[in-house]
């Protein structure tokens, strides 16, 4: 449906008196009016819409238009009643929410869950908000003092004086928020380390790198959860068994690693030469240089990639009900066969509630690193 | 090999000279860049190197502040030999400042951000020391309005003036120049000449890759012609221009000076 050449839109006259230039992206009716310019176009338009209507209606009618929207137990979302089709049954999900978004965390201390998941955007907005103060700060508290603060309020260890949760009762959102913020948290320092490893001089860091990145990305996920779940135990002393949440933790960081490692490493080669020769010269030791002129640069070069590892390292927690972890997917999965709520549209109503808020989590990272990178550009930083 | 340097120079040469190079040979591979190069630059003394491309004469300098690593002979700058050895590199390079072709300016930050990002984190100074003296060295190569700017909202020869500033925010006792102006625009040539000018006249010991004879006959103490990896010859400007004794210098001088 793009503009042929042979489209009749109006052309501005093609004398030099012209103040302006003449404009470039075509107008809201200029727009639709191509769409039906030529019998080509308007077969294409039509076909278009054909297709979308197809794919389109069934969702809204199983999301909006047949959806039950209250009721107290499965009896709502039974055709019966009307007789009809029965969409989406969001009672179910009303009411379940709670085990969805916690699992099965203890219903006393879920404030817990909620004051760690507040400090946590607290945290991300004033680490991401561009003109929030202490940035940096905000970065290094997000690195370091909020995860142990994390950790004691969720898992309340002996010293705290909170009651005990044991990981296997954590679940739902909760435990893929963790998962995935373990994961974005170590992997993008780590990446760095790996990338700057595989190019440095030193033989025995450099075969290091490339042997753990290569063997890590060249295994899949599911391979290594199982490994960290089943393998790590072999090689800890006996008697040290990390917690089965810790273990898949540190799977998915490292396999996030990999990946990252080669995102950034394609930074650092498409900075010129001359960036490093400068900063050279001008006597900066190696770390000076890598965090005062060359990470600064290749990073801003690869968000979109590095976003890009955020958003399949989030999407692949849903990898973690292999090894028993109880993601949001998970979660979803097992309420769906409970019997308070067994209907024919239930399965259904859980998977489409998991699949707009992977969606809007994915999206919403998108969208930051978009403005992000407007932003960066705008300021000129980039000649 | 005709190093027309007189040899009581040469017994004369040690604790004054800025640089020095004894035997100097490098190779890319198999091809041989540098051929038992001998120099020596007394402190103070303004050098400029001339040759035809590929002669090796940008390799030759970048070798003073061991960008390029030498293979054979010894280079002994400001009295420091350079080695493998990592902290004889930081020493030489803290006092070694370098001008490139390309500016090589950092494009993330403000130019004053460019000029103080060294002498804060290699010298230690404070961020009030090394703005002050950031913003006289700006104004120095007459560009301190542009302070706030990112590099690549100058044109090339304020980018290469601050380039300028950049180098000598660190106090550099020696400062190279490879091809300063072979990159810029010919009507910006002449801004970034005038500040290398007035940089001599200051007694900076300079060593300078340029294809510029004018300025080299203007500031030149001794102008070095280079072929092949080779110091081919080297005279005071006025012997070198008028009485020329290679004939490949004859044919370099004709060549260069031909389209003034």
């Amino acid at each position: 449906m793009t503009t042929t050449p042979s489209t009749p839109v109006k052309q501005p006259p093609a004398h030099g008196a012209l103040a302006r230039p003449p404009r470039q992206a075509p107008g809201l009716i200029q727009g639709l009016r191509s769409l039906v310019a030529t019998p080509l176009n308007a077969l294409l338009t039509v076909l278009a819409l054909a297709i979308a209507w197809f794919l389109l209606r069934p969702a809204i009618e199983f999301l909006f238009i047949d959806a039950v929207w209250s009721g107290h137990d499965r009896a709502a979302c039974l055709a019966g009643e009307a007789g009809g089709e029965i969409g989406a049954c969001w009672p179910y999900i009303a009411r379940r929410l709670g085990y969805f978004i916690y699992g099965q965390y203890p219903e006393a201390q879920r404030w817990r869950p909620n004051a760690a998941m507040a400090l946590c955007a607290l945290n991300i907005g004033w680490a991401l908000w561009p003109r929030a103060p202490f940035r940096g700060a905000a970065l290094f508290s997000f690195v370091l003092p909020f995860p142990v603060i994390a950790w004691i309020l969720l898992y309340g260890p002996g010293f705290s004086g909170l009651v005990a949760v044991p990981t296997n009762l954590w679940g739902g959102v909760l435990v893929t928020m963790v998962i995935s913020i373990v994961g974005i948290v170590v992997s993008l320092p780590l990446g760095v380390l790996l990338a700057l490893g595989r190019r440095s001089q030193m033989p025995v860091v450099r075969a290091a790198s490339t042997v753990f990145i290569e063997v890590m990305r060249g295994v899949p996920l599911l391979a290594v959860l199982f490994m960290a779940n089943r393998m790590l135990p072999l090689f800890l002393p006996p008697g040290v068994l990390p917690d089965p949440l810790v273990r898949v933790m540190v799977g998915v960081s490292l396999f996030a690693a990999a990946g990252m490692a080669e995102v950034i490493r394609g930074g650092l080669q498409a900075l010129p030469k001359g960036q490093y020769e400068a900063a050279a010269a001008l006597g900066l030791g190696y770390w000076q240089m890598m965090f005062t002129v060359i990470l600064p640069q290749a990073l801003t070069l690869v968000i979109p990639g590095i976003v890009n590892t955020f958003i399949s390292l989030f999407k692949d927690t849903t990898l973690v009900t292999v090894v028993g972890i109880f993601d949001l997917l998970t979660t979803i999965d097992v309420s769906s066969r409970d019997p308070a709520w067994a209907t024919p549209v239930t399965a259904s109503t859980g998977y489409a509630f998991a699949a707009i808020f992977y969606f809007i989590c994915c999206y919403a990272m998108s969208r930051y690193s978009a403005a992000m990178e407007r932003r960066l550009a705008a300021a000129g930083s980039r000649s | 090999m005709t190093a027309n340097e007189p040899s009581t120079r040469r017994a004369a040469s040690g604790e004054g000279d800025a640089v020095v190079m004894r035997g100097v040979s490098k190779w890319y591979g198999d091809f041989r860049v540098l051929t038992d190069i001998d120099l020596n630059v007394r402190r103070g003394e303004r050098v400029v190197i001339c040759g035809p491309s590929g002669s090796g004469k940008s390799t030759l300098i970048r070798c003073i502040n061991r960008l390029e690593e030498h293979q054979q002979g010894e280079i002994i700058v400001d009295g420091v030999e350079l080695t493998r050895d990592l902290r004889s590199i930081d020493r030489v390079r803290r006092e070694v400042g370098m001008v490139f072709q390309q500016f090589n300016l950092f494009p993330h930050l403000t130019v004053l951000e460019n000029c103080v990002l060294a002498p804060m984190r290699v010298r230690g100074a404070s961020r009030r020391a090394a703005e002050e003296q950031a913003q006289a060295l700006l104004a120095r190569v007459r560009i301190p309005e542009q302070a706030g700017k990112y590099p690549g909202q100058l044109s090339g020869g304020q980018q290469q003036r601050v380039a300028i500033a950049r180098a000598l925010c660190m106090n550099p006792r020696i400062m190279l120049f490879d091809e300063p102006t072979s990159a810029l625009d010919p009507e910006m040539v002449k801004e970034v000449l005038d500040v290398m000018v007035e940089l001599a006249g200051d007694g900076m010991t300079m060593l300078c890759v340029t294809h510029e004879m004018g300025f080299a006959r203007r500031i030149a103490d001794r102008v070095i012609f280079m072929d092949g990896g080779q110091i081919i010859e080297q005279a005071e400007p006025e012997t070198f221009f008028t009485a020329p004794k290679h004939a490949r210098t004859r044919a370099f001088l004709s060549q260069v000076l031909g389209d003034q």
